[in-house]
C-alpha cells in the first residue's frame, strides 16, 4: 500500500510515477509529483519506481478558474 | 448622426503613480456633468478599480435602491496599475452596479481599451447616473478634452453592429481605430436581467472590432435601463509609461522576466496562447469537474467533440497575437474569423467570434447536453452581440432544460420551444426571442430566481425540486464548474460576495485531488486567503490568468505553489514601483480585506449578505437524482462507509440519497462557521466591528449598518 496525497492506494511491484498517473487518471499537465518529499521531474517520470510505503503527493497547480 | 446636446470641455489630468486623481461624474437626466477629486482617503481605503467602484455606488445608493432606481450608477474604473504595457493583462476595466438579479453590488471585469484609454483621458472612474428620456451616447475625447452627450436613437443595438459603427465615426482613418474603446450592450439588454457590458478594442490585424464582456450581474440592464446606448472614448498616444511610475526601470525588469516565462513554458503547462481559457475543457472533464446537463454529471465522453483540439485544428485562428491590451504576451483572446452564421437576423453573414472561452463551451456545451462546436460558436456570437451573460444565461437554459426533461414544465408553457438537452437550435431560438424579447425567452431573461417563482405559481412545478436543482445564490447563476466532490469550492461559490462566479476562489484541485486542505479549518484558511488575494487584481486593474495560468519553472520548490509566490511578489514590486509605496505581500492582502469587508457590508445594507444568502442549492453540493447517485455509486457507498459508519448494501436507494444530503448538509454548515469565524464575521455572517477596525475599515457608515445585526 502507498500514500496518493494522503489518501491509501494498492501499490503494484515495479510502478512507476508514470504508471501511476495513468491509472489515477490525473491527465493535468501541469503538476508536481513529490515522493517521500522529494521532486521527481517530468522526465523521469517514466523512471522512477514507487516503492511499497510509499507516500507521493501528486500536486495540481491550478487555483486559478 | 444625432443632434449633440451637451458639450463640456475639460483639461486632462496628468497621472502621476498611476492616478489621475480626478473621477468624472454624469448625470444622464439632467446632462450634468462634474469632475471629482479622487482623494487620498480614497486611495488608502479603497486602493482603486473595483474599490473605487463601490465606494462611489455606497454613497450614490440607498438600501431601498434598486436596480431600475434613477440613483443607481454604473461605475467603470481601471486601477493604479491599469494601462501598464509592460506587463501582460494591465487593461482590466473594472465595473459596479446594483444588479437586477441580485439586488446587492455586482462586480465585474473586462479586457479591451476602455478602462486604460479612460484614464489616459484624464478619469481615474467614470460614475454613470440617472436615467435619460431617450438614447444617448457619451464620447469622451481624451486628447482634446472634450465630451459629448449626443442623441442615439438611430444607432444599431447589437453590439458587433454599434461598436463598428461608432469606432469607425470616431476614428479619422483606418490607423486611428486602435484608439477608440466602446461600451455597449445588446438588444437582449431591452428584455431581460442578465444584460452584459461588452468592452471593445479594435484588432488592426483581421481588420475587425473585437470585445471582452463585462459580463455577470446584468451591467447591460443598467445601461440599458438608463438609456445609454454606449460610452465611446478616444485617446491616441499610449506609451510604456503614461502613468508616470515611480521607478519604471522595475517594472521594465519585472515584465521582462515574465514575458520569458511565458515563452518558454507556456506551451509545457497551459498552452494559453493556443486555445486561451478552454484549454481545460478535456481536463475538466477527466476529474468529473465538466458540468453537464445543468450539473448533473461532471463530464461526457461526447466532450471530444468540443475538445481544445477541435477548436484549435478546426476553428480558432493561430499564430496571431491576441492580447487584449498592449504588452500582454500571454495572448489568449483567441477568436473563430469568418465564421459563417446560420440562424436569426444575421444568418449568412461571416464574422469573427470572440472565443470561445472555457465558460462558454462547459456553459453553452456540455451543461446544455450541446457537444457541437459549430453551434456553440454560432450560441457564444449571439450570446455576445444580444448583449447576454453567456454563464447565466446557459445555466439558466440547464435549469429550464431539467424542468422540462423533469415533467416540471410543458414544451407548450416554452411557447412550442423543444427544450430538450442537447437541442442547440432550440437554444439558439431562445436567445432569438431573448432578442426580440418576445415568447418564452422574455421569462428566460429573467434568470433562474425569477424563474422558479414563476414555475411553481404559474405552471404548478415542484418548490422544493426546483430549488435543488436550480443553480443559483443571491440570483445570481454558477458559473461553469461541477464541485459536489469539493465541499471548500461549494463554499468558494456560495459564499462569494456578488454570487456563485469562481473569481473569489477555485479550490476545487487544492481540496479535491491534492487533499490540501482536509479540515474545516484549512478550507477556511483557503476560503480567507484567495478571495482576499483575488480581490486584489479588481482594485488595481490587473487580469488574474497572468498570475497562475503560467507559473515559474522552480515554482514548486516554494513552500506554497498554489499561491506562486514569485508572481505575488511581481505584483508588489509593480505596485511599488508604479505607486511610490512600500507595500508587501501581507499589506497587498489588507488592501484587499479592506474591499472585501466593504462590499460585504454593502450587501448586508442592501438586505442581503447574511448567513441565509449564503446556502447552496443541493444540487451544488451532492446528488439530488437517483440517476446522479447512481452515475457515481461506487464513490457514494465508500462514503457512506467510511464517513457515516453504514452499510450502503442494506439501504435502499432513496435512504442512500437523503443520509448523504444530511451529511453534506451538515458539512457545509460547518464550513460556514469556520470561514465566517475566519472572516471575522458574526455566526449570522456580519463582520465584527472589532474586524472592521483591525483592518481600518471601521468608518461610521459602516458601523451604522452592522450595528442593528449584531
Amino acid at each position: 500500500m502507498i500514500k496518493v496525497n494522503t489518501d491509501d492506494y494498492p501499490w503494484q511491484s515495479g510502478m512507476t510515477v508514470r504508471n501511476l498517473l495513468d491509472e489515477k487518471v490525473f491527465t493535468f499537465r501541469h503538476i508536481i509529483v513529490r515522493v517521500n518529499g522529494e521532486y521527481v521531474p517530468e522526465e523521469e517520470y517514466e523512471n522512477h519506481v514507487i516503492q511499497d510505503g510509499d507516500d507521493v503527493i501528486v500536486l495540481h497547480l491550478m487555483a486559478g478558474g | 448622426m444625432g443632434a449633440i446636446l451637451k458639450e463640456y470641455r475639460y483639461t486632462p489630468a496628468k497621472i502621476e503613480r498611476g492616478y489621475s486623481g480626478k473621477s468624472l461624474y454624469i448625470n444622464v437626466a439632467d446632462l450634468r456633468i462634474e469632475e471629482k477629486e479622487v482623494t487620498d482617503f480614497m486611495k488608502e481605503k479603497f486602493t482603486g478599480g473595483k474599490g473605487f467602484d463601490l465606494w462611489y455606488l455606497w454613497n450614490a445608493v440607498t438600501p431601498q435602491t434598486r436596480w431600475n432606481s434613477p440613483e443607481n450608477e454604473i461605475v467603470i474604473s481601471v486601477g493604479p496599475l491599469g494601462g501598464i504595457t509592460q506587463y501582460s493583462g494591465t487593461g482590466k476595466s473594472l465595473v459596479c452596479s446594483i444588479s437586477p438579479l441580485t439586488d446587492i453590488p455586482i462586480d465585474s471585469n473586462a479586457g479591451g481599451y476602455f478602462g486604460p484609454l479612460l484614464k489616459f483621458s484624464g478619469w481615474d472612474a467614470f460614475e454613470l447616473q440617472g436615467k435619460a428620456e431617450k438614447e444617448l451616447l457619451i464620447f469622451i475625447d481624451g486628447n482634446n478634452g472634450l465630451i459629448e452627450i449626443e442623441e442615439a436613437e438611430e444607432y444599431p443595438d447589437d453590439a458587433h453592429l454599434l461598436a463598428e459603427e461608432l469606432t469607425r465615426k470616431y476614428a479619422r482613418d483606418e490607423d486611428d481605430m486602435v484608439n477608440v474603446s466602446v461600451v455597449c450592450t445588446g438588444s437582449a439588454a431591452k428584455h431581460g436581467y442578465m444584460g452584459l457590458l461588452n468592452f471593445s478594442f479594435y484588432d488592426p490585424r483581421r481588420k475587425v472590432v473585437r470585445f471582452k464582456q463585462a459580463a455577470r450581474g446584468g451591467l447591460g440592464t443598467v445601461l440599458n435601463d438608463k438609456k445609454i446606448k454606449a460610452l465611446v472614448v478616444k485617446y491616441k498616444g499610449v506609451t510604456p509609461n503614461l502613468n508616470n511610475a515611480a521607478d519604471i526601470s522595475t517594472i521594465n525588469k519585472v515584465g521582462v522576466k515574465y514575458h520569458k516565462q511565458m515563452h518558454d513554458l507556456d506551451s509545457k503547462q497551459n498552452a494559453m496562447r493556443q486555445i486561451g481559457t478552454a484549454n481545460t475543457v478535456m481536463i475538466m472533464s477527466q476529474y468529473d469537474l465538466l458540468p453537464t446537463r445543468n450539473f448533473q454529471t461532471g463530464g461526457d465522453p461526447e466532450v471530444v467533440n468540443i475538445s481544445p483540439e477541435v477548436f484549435i485544428n478546426e476553428w480558432l485562428t493561430q499564430g496571431l497575437h491576441d492580447g487584449c491590451w498592449y504588452g500582454c504576451t500571454m495572448s489568449c483572446a483567441k477568436c473563430a474569423d469568418h465564421f459563417l452564421l446560420t440562424t436569426g437576423p444575421y444568418a449568412g453573414d461571416r464574422v469573427t467570434v470572440d472565443g470561445p472561452e472555457y465558460e462558454c463551451v462547459a456553459g453553452l456545451g456540455s451543461n446544455l447536453g450541446i457537444f457541437d462546436p459549430q453551434a456553440i460558436l454560432e450560441e457564444n456570437f449571439y450570446c455576445d452581440t444580444y448583449g447576454i451573460d453567456l454563464i447565466s444565461f446557459a445555466t439558466c437554459t440547464a435549469f429550464i432544460m431539467e424542468c422540462y426533461q423533469r415533467g416540471q414544465i410543458t414544451r407548450e408553457q416554452m411557447g412550442g420551444l423543444d427544450l430538450r438537452f442537447g437541442n442547440s437550435d432550440a437554444v439558439l431560438e431562445l436567445l432569438h426571442q431573448m432578442s426580440r424579447g418576445e415568447g418564452f425567452g422574455r421569462l428566460a431573461g429573467l434568470g433562474i430566481r425569477n424563474l422558479k417563482k414563476i414555475f411553481v405559481e404559474d405552471f404548478g412545478a415542484d418548490p422544493q425540486l426546483l430549488e435543488d436543482i436550480g443553480m443559483e445564490v443571491k440570483g445570481l447563476e454558477y458559473s461553469e464548474y461541477a464541485h459536489k466532490e469539493s465541499l471548500a469550492q461549494q463554499g468558494g461559490f456560495a459564499m462569494a460576495t456578488k454570487g456563485p462566479q469562481h473569481d473569489e476562489a477555485w479550490l476545487i484541485f487544492m481540496d479535491m485531488v491534492n487533499k490540501q486542505i482536509p479540515t474545516f479549518e484549512d478550507k477556511a484558511n483557503a476560503l480567507y486567503y484567495f478571495p482576499m488575494f483575488r480581490t486584489w487584481f479588481g482594485l488595481v486593474g490587473l487580469c488574474k490568468l497572468p498570475w497562475n495560468d503560467i507559473v515559474p519553472a522552480d515554482n514548486h520548490k516554494t513552500d506554497s505553489p498554489a499561491k506562486v509566490p514569485e508572481h505575488v511578489q511581481n505584483y508588489v514590486d509593480i505596485f511599488n514601483a508604479v505607486t511610490g509605496q512600500q507595500i508587501d505581500k501581507d499589506e497587498l492582502i489588507l488592501q484587499s480585506e479592506r474591499v472585501y469587508q466593504f462590499q460585504r457590508v454593502f450587501s448586508v445594507r442592501m438586505g442581503k449578505g447574511e448567513r441565509a444568502d449564503d446556502y447552496a442549492p443541493y444540487r451544488s453540493l451532492g446528488p439530488v437524482s437517483r440517476e446522479e447517485y447512481l452515475s457515481r455509486q461506487e464513490l457514494y457507498d465508500q462514503q457512506l462507509r467510511d464517513l457515516q459508519g453504514l452499510d450502503p448494501e442494506n439501504m435502499h436507494l432513496d435512504e442512500k440519497i437523503a443520509r448523504t444530503r444530511s451529511y453534506r448538509e451538515d458539512q457545509y454548515e460547518q464550513l460556514m462557521d469556520a470561514v465566517y469565524r475566519r472572516r471575522g464575521w458574526t455566526s449570522n455572517g456580519i463582520p465584527t466591528p472589532e474586524r472592521l477596525k483591525e483592518i481600518g475599515m471601521d468608518l461610521p457608515e459602516l458601523l451604522e449598518v452592522i450595528k442593528p445585526k449584531l
